[in-house]
């Protein structure tokens, strides 16, 4: 007879700190683990659920309960991973004209990318939109949530799905000859 | 296909590392921090205004901030030369004059500062005139409605009357929630004290508190826990009234669940359900706080949909009329009959939330509504629905408790509906419903108005006896020590069971009380207490099988005079301990545990699922799964 997360977040919306106390302790393994497959690397994982925790107070206030906590917090950890991407991109285009030093250390890193396990590089060679939609499929998101989550229709999270594991299959097949 | 997407599952569950416990604990601080920070600001622009700002400054404080600081110079600029143009001679006649009597009787200050410019050569460079405009600009960053007078500029005598107007009322928001409560019964000694007298209580507001708090996952404050209200929530299957009697009552002597060597003395009421046909009309006035603070979803949003349970549950000859107060007390719903469903649903539907809490007020409103609506015969009833905030007027608990017990005596009834967490006020809200001759019940969800306001909707608004009073003589021959369990705020002097003036609680159709007390029989190893070295020996009366003697003092409903029922109690034990010593248990655990020695919450739980017998509305379930959450929050 837990009060449902729903609640807590209303009761949060509506200025109560202790629900949102609990509300954050009861999550916050959740959104991480989302973020983790969202971005691929621990790191990554723990600065973005830092992003979505300083940014949640404010966010929570135009929580109206429209939607289950579960879907709204998944779309912002989404929304947070888009705009963390976009800002990734913007640094390494300015970055990409550092030279020598900067080539050498990326080469490192890509060496050091190369140990890392199967899934985690195929996860990563995803194109961005397939990574989010199997992110959330995996994370026992149905496809008529994940698609309410990320703003797309159910028939376009089931097509970008099988697209998903078509793009797998043949990394696979690639990765292990 | 969906083999492959199910290896990928366990895959991605394998790789997924736990979150870093310091990141954690450092981003949930972040998080609590930016939300406290985020509150502060909160409360200052919700108390502040009942609608939406428009005008001039307000409008001029959005323009500046989405412009880009080029457009922002430029707009500026422009703003400081109309600005200009405005103060000169030329351009005092541009703006329109105030026209709303609310200007008019607003102090307005700027007057001899414009005349003072009028005689003021017009040459003051643009520089000057920027300083206002970067406090303005200043003001709108900051979330505190008080802008500066600053910017004469800008104010012209239309814009700063409307600031006066909207001088903030800041409310602190903290919690500043306050329970009634006293310390839980002393154990007795029969041949010291050998009489316990008590008034019935069918509030049941307490478990819903308890309750909420526990699906939060707080354990309640202990001042919170009143067991009697926690045993009277659930509904029991006692033997109902024969005849022409309000009420019957039911008396069984059970082992104690915590305590080989006591007994529980159970006495329960059950109280007639006339025919609905026979009820009187009803005069409902439904006294609805709207101040700011029943702005949250689980207050006013809730009440409302409550209150629509409700009227479904009321005939077309019963009258129902609306009386709200926030900063002031104002009739929204004049009498109606309850068959205009839309008329009363429209008025419920219009009310918003804004404003201080002048709750006296409302209450006058009240009262005198319900004697305007009320005819011979009808019963009339307040039903106030609150979070129990009341900081206008009479805010002293005594000092309501005074002005209710003088209205109490129109016959009118007060009932408190509580809603909402946080500055809940259940030491108002009882004192209001004690001596309002009421009901107090706390409603934290949907199904909990369904229980009040549907399910027991009878005893909520029919009274069938009043003033019902238990006194409790025990037999020093056979009870050596006795303690009520619950009941610690309605205990009544032994001399008030006899005096009619004393008020004491009111029984609705249907109602049930329960009052159970842990007795020690006489040679039992249980005894606290040991026999005193120079007392005076018992005089055993020859009817030394009887454990106790009970009496009943109550009033038909408008009467002066009260009725008496006796009976003996027998020291045989009638049965099992049941659902209600299980119930009375928990609440001992809930407030300290003084009395249940190494009785646990799983045994609680254990004798609740015994003993739950047909529960077809989940209730009792539903106390089971509290006990276990109760259980692990206490553990960590």
């Amino acid at each position: 007879m837990q009060t449902d997360d729903t609640s807590l977040a209303l009761a949060a919306a509506g200025g109560d700190a202790g629900a949102f106390g609990t509300l954050m302790e009861r999550q916050y393994d959740r959104l991480f683990r989302l973020c983790f497959r969202l971005t691929g690397s621990q790191a990554e994982a723990e600065d973005l659920t830092q992003d979505i925790c300083a940014a949640l107070p404010a966010k929570l206030r135009s929580f109206k309960g429209e939607a289950t906590f579960t879907t709204w917090a998944y779309r912002l950890c989404v929304n947070a991973a888009h705009d963390r991407r976009r800002r990734a991109a913007t640094h390494a285009k300015a970055a990409s004209g550092w030279g020598d030093w900067e080539v050498n250390r990326r080469a490192a890193d890509a060496e050091a990318e190369a140990a890392l396990d199967w899934l985690t590089q195929a996860m990563r060679a995803l194109p961005d939109d397939l990574r989010d939609t199997l992110a959330l499929v995996l994370d026992d998101m149905t496809h008529t949530q994940a698609g309410e989550i990320l703003g797309i229709s159910e028939g376009t999270v089931s097509w970008r799905i099988s697209q998903a594991k078509k793009h797998l299959a043949t990394l696979r097949k690639e990765g292990t000859p | 296909m969906s083999d492959d997407l199910d290896d990928l599952k366990s895959l991605m569950n394998a790789a997924t590392p736990h979150p870093d416990a310091a990141r954690k604990s450092e981003n949930l601080a972040l998080a609590q921090k930016n939300f406290a920070d985020l509150q502060g600001s909160r409360d200052g622009v919700r108390l502040t205004s009942d609608r939406p700002k428009t005008g001039i400054i307000s409008g001029v404080r959005n323009m500046l901030s989405t412009l880009t600081s080029r457009a922002g110079l430029t707009a500026s600029t422009a703003i400081v030369a109309v600005g200009l143009v405005m103060l000169s001679p030329l351009g005092n006649d541009l703006l329109p004059p105030p026209t709303d009597t609310a200007f008019q009787t607003a102090p307005q200050p700027v007057e001899p500062s414009i005349a003072q410019r009028k005689t003021a050569p017009v040459e003051p460079a643009p520089q000057l005139e920027v300083a206002p405009m970067v406090a303005t600009e200043m003001a709108s960053d900051g979330t505190a409605a008080a802008l500066p007078p600053a910017s004469p500029a800008l104010m012209s005598t239309r814009a700063n009357g409307r600031m006066m107007l909207d001088a903030p009322v800041i409310l602190p928001e903290n919690i500043t929630e306050t329970f009634a409560n006293a310390d839980t019964n002393p154990i007795q000694v029969t041949a010291q004290n050998p009489v316990s007298t008590f008034s019935i209580d069918v509030d049941t507001a307490s478990y819903s508190v308890i309750r909420n708090s526990l699906s939060n996952g707080q354990l309640p404050p202990k001042d919170a826990v009143r067991v009697e209200e926690m045993i009277n929530y659930f509904p029991y299957d006692y033997a109902a009234p024969t005849g022409t009697n309000a009420f019957q009552p039911t008396v069984t002597l059970t082992p104690t669940p915590w305590n080989a060597d006591t007994q529980l003395m159970q006495i329960a009421i059950q109280g007639a359900l006339p025919d609905l046909a026979e009820r009187p009309p009803l005069n409902l006035v439904f006294l609805i706080d709207t101040s700011g603070s029943m702005e949250q979803p689980n207050k006013l949003p809730l009440l409302k949909q409550s209150f629509r349970l409700m009227l479904g549950q009321l005939r077309p000859e019963d009258q129902v009329a609306i009386v709200t107060y926030a900063g002031s007390a104002g009739e929204v719903l004049a009498p109606t009959a309850a068959s205009e469903r839309t008329t009363i649903l429209n008025a419920l539907d219009n009310l918003g939330a804004g404003g201080s809490t002048a709750g006296q007020a409302g209450l006058q409103q009240a009262y005198a509504t319900a004697a305007a609506m009320s005819e011979e015969g009808d019963v009339n009833r307040i039903i106030l629905a609150t979070d129990g905030d009341f900081n206008v007027g009479l805010n002293d608990p005594d000092a309501l408790k005074d002005y209710i017990a003088d209205k109490r005596d129109s016959g009118t009834y007060l009932s408190v509906l509580g809603f909402g967490r946080g500055n809940l006020d259940d030491a108002t809200m009882q004192a209001l419903a004690q001596n309002g001759n009421g009901q107090a019940a706390y409603i934290d969800t949907l199904s909990e108005a369904q229980k009040v306001l549907v399910d027991q909707l009878g005893g909520a608004l029919f009274p069938i006896a009043d003033d019902v009073k238990i006194q409790v003589e025990f037999n020093p021959a056979t009870v050596s020590e006795y303690r009520l369990i619950g009941y610690e705020t309605r205990a009544l002097k032994r001399e008030d069971f006899n005096n009619d003036k004393v008020d004491a609680g009111d029984i609705g159709a249907g109602h049930q009380v329960t009052a159970i007390y842990e007795v020690t029989p006489k040679g039992s190893p249980a005894e606290r207490n040991a026999p005193l070295r120079y007392d005076t020996p018992v005089i055993t009366q020859n009817a030394s099988d009887e454990l106790a003697f009970l009496r009943l003092r109550y009033k038909a409903p408008g009467s002066e005079t009260s009725a008496l029922i006796e009976t003996p109690i027998q020291a045989t034990i009638t049965g099992e301990a049941g659902f209600a010593a299980a119930i009375a248990g928990f609440g001992h655990l809930l407030r300290d545990g003084t009395y249940t020695g190494d009785w646990t919450y799983a045994d609680a739980i254990k004798l609740a699922n015994d003993t739950k017998g047909d529960d077809p509305f989940g209730y009792r379930a539903e106390a089971v799964q509290l006990m276990r959450l109760a259980e692990s929050l206490s553990a960590q």
